[in-house]
Order: C-alpha cells, then structure tokens, then sequence
C-alpha cells in the first residue's frame, strides 16, 4: 500500500493505515464534536482530528500520549464531569463528552 | 487484531487462558492494577472500585516497557516510543505520523520500522545509534537462535537506504505542532537532517520492576543489559514466597517469558510440596536464550555516551520538565546517589515516577560526579506504582 493510499479522516496527527469501515462513533472534545470509529481508544479518537491531548504543566508544548501502554502517564484527560482517563488505554464510546484541560469539579 | 509471525503462538497462549477463564479454573480480574503490595496483600484497583487481595505465593510477570534515552526536544507531542508506534499500529491500525522517522537501537527499532512500511506507513528514516561493529561482534552468540537472526536481516534489508548504523543523535527540532525535523551525524561524522512529523525513540527494553521491588526483591545491576534487575535463582525465586517471570525479571523476549512463566509455576508448585513438571530441558533452553540474548544487548547497546553528552538544556524528566543541568548540579550539591538528586531536583518525582528517566539520571550522576553508573543506587519505589484518581480509590468495591 502506497502512503497515498492513507486515509486522513482530520487534520490530526494520527493516520488510519487499515480498518477504515468500522461503525462510526461520535464524541464530543471541549464541546465540539468530533468521529472516531468503534473500537478506537480516546488517544486515537483525539488524534485522528487534532495534534496533540493536552498542553503541559511544565514547558511550552503540547502533548499528545508516549507510551500508549498506561505506563508515562502523559495522556491524561478528563470526562466534562471531571473523572480522568489515561487516553491511551480507554475506549472512546457514543456520546463521550471529553475535556483536555481538568474541570473544576472535585473528581 | 494484527499480530507478526508468532501470531499462533500467540493465539494458541491467549486461547488457554480463555478456557481456564470459561471453565472457572482461575478468578481473573480485567482491566484491573496492582497500585500496592503491603503485608503480603495486593492493593487493587478494579473497574469497580479498590480491592485488596491477601496472597501466601505470588507470581509477578510485570514485563517491561522501552528504554528511553532523553534527546533534546523529546518531550514534545509527536514523540513517542518505539513500542507506542507498534502498538498504535497493532491494536489501532493507525500511524501515530505521515512522515516517521524512527530512532534508538534494538531489535524493535529494526521490527517497527519493517511493521509500519509493511502496512503503508511513510518511513523517512532509521537511525540506529549500534555501530554496525558492534552487531558484527555479537553475531557469533546471537547464532544460537538463527532463525530469529534471518529474519532481522530480512527485515533489515527491507528498509534499504532509510536504515543508518552508527548514528549520534543531535535533536528533534519542533514547531508547535511537534516535532519538523531531526538533526543527527552519520558514521562518518556528516551532519544530517532529516524532516518528519512523528520520532519513535527506544533502546532495547526496560524491565518493569516496581512491583517486585515493593515485595521486598533484591535488584542488582546488571552490566550487560545496563539496568537494575531483580535477583532471582533459575527458576524464578526472588523473596519467600514471591516468584518472577518474564521480561520483568530478565529480557529474554516473548518465547523467554513464556519459559520463565512455566519455570516459576514450578518452583512455586515444588515449594508448596506439590508435583512439579520437569525442568532440565526447559532450564537448558533458557540459557540459550539468555545467552542470545545477552548478544543482543551487545550489539545493540545503551546509548552511555549520547546521555553523557546531552546538552544542559535537554529536558531528561518529560514529566516535569528537569534538565540535564539541574541533575548534573543536584549531583554536585547532593552527592552521587539516585535518591538524592531526587529530592533535590525531583527527578523520578513525576507522574511516570522515574520509569523512564532513572537510566539516563544515574549515567548523568556518574558521569558528572567520576563515579560507576550503579554506585548511585536504584530509585526506592514508592506506593502506589502509578497514580491512582482518589475517587476511584476511595470507592471500596
Ligand atoms: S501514553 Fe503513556 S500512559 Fe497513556
């Protein structure tokens, strides 16, 4: 398969290489929508239209996961209603309403 | 969902668990993590809440995660590790970039890069910072596996003119999308840039030991695959009745952790004064397997020099941001020792609590301060293993 033959489904930073017929799932990232298809985990569902999970607490760039096995802890998001998820290993699903900065919620 | 050749080895493993599971023959608990040993309990947290699990034998298999080398400008988004990149590809079919270059050594430098262009990724380039010297040396032990040693060269051609041995890494320089390009010198000395959006960066593999370590195990450091690990007999014994296996314990891969999983299920049925399977045969193949192993750990080596050598400003810490600046000072102030450069710089302090960022601390520590890379100690661990969100950990189940 030829590069050109990748399916961009964003301007993100992801890249789907197969499995471009999944169902769709729609989620929702700071209240705008966005489509992931079924089966993919949050950090895919983000990347896919967007370049990055969150910005860091500590330096001027943006982050966007390292490890993908729930091991660097760099790919923290929130529910809208303030529980965290590790993006890498959580499944997005319909309706999932997603947050990249913390709520001001007590978890 | 794509799994390389062994895929039936693989399928043929998960298809006895499935089994045992079905007929009720083990208690498994998915989606659930040991945060805690104390008091011969495990503390865990499960989808529905905190669990507390009290043991008298306990077989940890923790495996291991890539070893990490901090270059300057790895922490911005777009940097991932190798084993991120092959998992992103393995269990999502994505590419985690459209222009890739990839970086590190060992054998999942050379498997990864093979994987993506396989399934039409871009690969820009491959950049093995093993001197091809070095894997020469080491191909007479690692022989003793031939058929493995085949099919990395076969899959080392495949990447043709993108794959360079030898190569020092200068940088990732990024936008504030990520990373636009990566600065490195080739074999002979000739600077080099090579434009990209996605770096994937390991060296070899990391044994993931915090486990063991709260269960009371030894560690002693291990020259050859240049990290602590835990002490154990042949068959896995570390502490009374606590019992390791697989990459967690020693890097033999994933044949070698399937052997080192049978090895310690018999040590634990013998100490508990039941029948135990042979081992003669296996404990003979997995000496094999270690000394294949060791090889590989010599041709494709710890990257000693490209961390000493990183510059003041490279951020070495990617969760808190702590450069190599403030290690090497906190190590002049506070003397050679892992735990108290951590107090004073906050280095292993972090989220990802040291899991890659130790390695390159202590090589930073004994090189500023003249003294062996294992005189500064290992990080103590600290409970719990990873961080945990407090109201999940307060909800009992
Ligand atoms: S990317 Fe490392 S924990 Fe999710």
């Amino acid at each position: 398969m030829k590069p050109s033959a990748q399916k961009d489904f964003g301007n993100g930073r992801i890249v789907r290489l197969v499995e471009f017929n999944r169902p769709r799932v729609r989620f929702f990232l700071n209240g705008a929508e966005g489509e992931a298809l079924a089966g993919d985990t949050v950090l895919t569902a983000i990347l896919v239209c967007s370049p990055a999970l969150r910005r860091s607490e500590f330096g001027p760039e943006t982050r966007a996961g390292f490890c993908l096995m729930g091991s660097c802890q760099d790919c923290w998001v929130w529910l809208e209603d303030g529980v965290r998820l590790r993006a890498c290993s959580t499944p997005v699903y319909e309706g999932m309403r997603l947050a990249t900065e913390a709520p001001e919620v007590w978890p | 969902m794509l799994y390389g050749p062994d895929s039936g080895k693989a399928n043929a493993l998960h298809t006895l668990f499935d089994i045992m599971v079905a007929e009720d023959r083990i208690d498994y608990h998915p989606m659930s993590s040991v945060v805690a040993i104390a008091e011969g309990a495990l503390h865990v947290l499960t989808p529905g809440g905190r669990r507390i699990f009290g043991y008298d034998r306990l077989i940890l298999a923790t495996g291991a995660t890539d070893r990490l080398a901090p270059v300057p400008g790895w922490q911005s988004a777009g940097v991932y590790s190798l084993g991120a990149a092959q998992i992103a590809l393995k269990a999502q079919g994505v590419a985690l970039g459209r222009n890739i270059v990839l970086a590190g050594s060992g054998p999942l430098l050379t498997l990864v890069a093979y994987q993506l262009l396989k399934m039409g990724a871009q690969i820009a380039a491959v950049l093995d910072t093993a001197p091809l010297s070095a894997q020469v040396a080491a191909l007479p032990d690692m022989l003793t596996r031939p058929g493995l040693v085949l099919r990395g060269v076969a899959m080392r051609l495949q990447l043709g003119r993108r794959y360079h041995a030898g190569v020092t890494l200068e940088g990732i320089e990024c936008d504030e999308y990520g990373p636009a390009a990566v600065r490195w010198s080739d074999a002979r000395g000739t600077s080099r840039v090579t434009p990209c959006d996605m770096v994937g960066l390991g060296w070899h593999l990391r044994a993931e030991t915090q486990l063991a370590g709260l269960a009371g195990c030894a560690f002693d450091y291990d020259e050859g695959w240049a990290q602590w690990l835990p002490r154990t007999d042949r068959l896995g014994r570390a502490v009374e009745g606590v019992y390791l296996a697989g990459d967690g314990v020693r890097i033999l891969g994933a044949d070698g952790a399937e052997l080192s999983g049978r090895l310690a299920a018999a040590a634990c049925l013998a100490d508990l004064g039941l029948s135990a399977p042979d081992v003669a045969s296996n404990l003979r193949r997995q000496a094999r397997y270690e000394r294949f192993a060791r090889a590989l750990a010599r041709a494709f080596p710890w990257p000693a020099a490209l961390v000493r050598a990183a510059p003041d400003g490279t951020i070495v810490c990617r969760c808190e941001g702590i450069t190599a600046g403030e290690v090497r000072e906190a190590a002049v102030h506070g003397g050679a020792e892992a735990n108290r450069v951590k107090s004073l710089s906050r280095l292993g302090m972090g989220r990802c609590q040291g899991r890659y960022c130790q390695l390159a601390g202590n090589e930073l520590i004994a090189a500023r301060t003249g003294t062996a890379v294992c005189d500064a100690e290992r990080l103590r661990e600290q409970a719990p293993v990873r961080p945990v969100p407090i109201a999940a950990w307060m909800r009992e189940s």
